[in-house]
């Protein structure tokens, strides 16, 4: 039961990055968790509403993109995603295969901010951009270097 | 108002990975095999460990440990026993030990060398027991370049297929307790097709540290690590 420290880094990470952006507020923080995190959505949801209580995060939605297990089969010399984590086999030849290329993810993906426009036009606009484009790497065991 | 969509792509425990990077470069750098150890409480990580620290230091290696636990330092006392040093760090309900916590208990460690004291480049191996629990310490680094899983066959064979996050993140598989296997009806080949199917290819030990069975196998493999 670790969620509660994991929403905690959340709320830090998020009110890191929001600050790039005055007057903005949170409206939603999109992740991406694997299959293997250890992560378990509901409790991520109950703990994020205690971790987000009297922030300025507060009533921004969390939303959790499940990422299944994908392994790289040497036999087939394909990645191949796995239906669960009760096997690691190739679903093509059913060989076992350990070399592990999703499935472990623990990160924030996005944020989506509210932000007052300048122009003071009615229309709602939608912009995206980058801040950080290079994602953190996975090493063999699947630990993040 | 403006919806903007800023993409981070960052990782939630970037701060425990960015300090786990961080010793192990330190570990590295002193010459260190570091091994975190983590089962479900009971599953016989401390005897283990007591048995192991002992045999190496007999056969004259410098062996050390930290031992995480949510409360009391009977597990570094047990320890210690063994003549190595040992250092307990309680999480105060913390499931888990974090890079942080290590970090922070390897330098107030070393500020005390010689009064039961240890630096990282006085030492040839350090254990790192985790806190019993199967589930969180497994997304926290601790810059360890081996995990053991250790499971004991009074827990049952299903244990890695319940447990798969932390199963898979190991390098190391130990079974501890195998003097109990004929009581407990141990299902030995079901256990090692189970460990293999959630990690393929995983090494495993079949210990007990009653009787010695197998620790010979396991010693022969930390100084092959080590080299």
């Amino acid at each position: 039961m670790h969620e509660l420290s994991i929403a905690a880094s959340i709320v830090d990470a998020v009110t890191e990055s929001a600050a790039a952006y005055p007057g903005a507020r949170v409206t939603a923080v999109r992740l991406r968790v694997g299959a293997l995190a250890a992560v378990i959505e509901d409790s991520l949801q109950f703990c994020w509403d205690i971790a987000t209580e009297g922030t300025p995060l507060q009533g921004a939605a969390l939303v959790v993109r499940v990422m299944p297990v994908v392994i790289h089969c040497a036999g087939c010399g394909v990645d191949a995603e796995l239906d669960g984590v009760q096997s690691f086999r190739c679903p093509r030849c059913g060989e076992l295969a350990a070399d592990l290329r999703q499935g472990r993810e623990l990160e924030i993906e996005s944020i989506e901010l509210e932000e007052p426009d300048p122009a003071c036009e009615s229309a709602s606009q939608q912009v995206s951009e980058s801040a950080e484009p290079a994602a953190p790497v996975m090493n063999q065991t699947g630990r993040w270097e | 108002m403006i919806t903007r969509i800023v993409e981070l792509r960052r990782g939630i425990l970037k701060k425990n990975d960015e300090l786990a990077a961080a010793l192990r470069r330190r570990y590295i750098a002193a010459g260190v095999l570091v091994l975190n150890l983590v089962s479900s409480p009971g599953a016989g990580k401390t005897t283990f460990l007591e048995w192991t620290l002992r045999k190496l230091r007999q056969a004259g290696a410098r062996a050390a440990a930290l031992v995480g636990d949510l409360e009391t330092d009977k597990d570094a006392r047990c320890l210690a026993a063994s003549g190595a040093p040992a250092r307990q760090i309680n999480t105060h309900g913390i499931c888990h030990l974090d890079a942080e916590m290590v970090g922070k208990h390897l330098d107030a460690w070393s500020e005390t060398a010689g009064a039961n004291g240890a630096t990282l480049a006085a030492l040839d191996y350090l254990f790192i027991e985790n806190v019993g629990n199967l589930v969180c310490p497994s997304s926290y680094d601790l810059g360890e370049r081996i995990r053991v899983a250790l499971l004991s066959v009074t827990e049952g064979e299903d244990k890695p297929l319940k447990y798969p996050a932390l199963f898979n993140s190991a390098d190391t598989a130990v079974i501890t307790k195998i003097d109990l296997a004929a009581p407990c009806a141990f299902d030995r080949e079901l256990t090692l097709r189970n460990l293999n199917e959630i990690r393929p290819g995983i090494r495993v030990f079949e210990t007990s540290a009653k009787t010695g069975a197998g620790m010979e196998e396991w010693l022969a493999y930390l100084q092959a690590e080590r080299t």
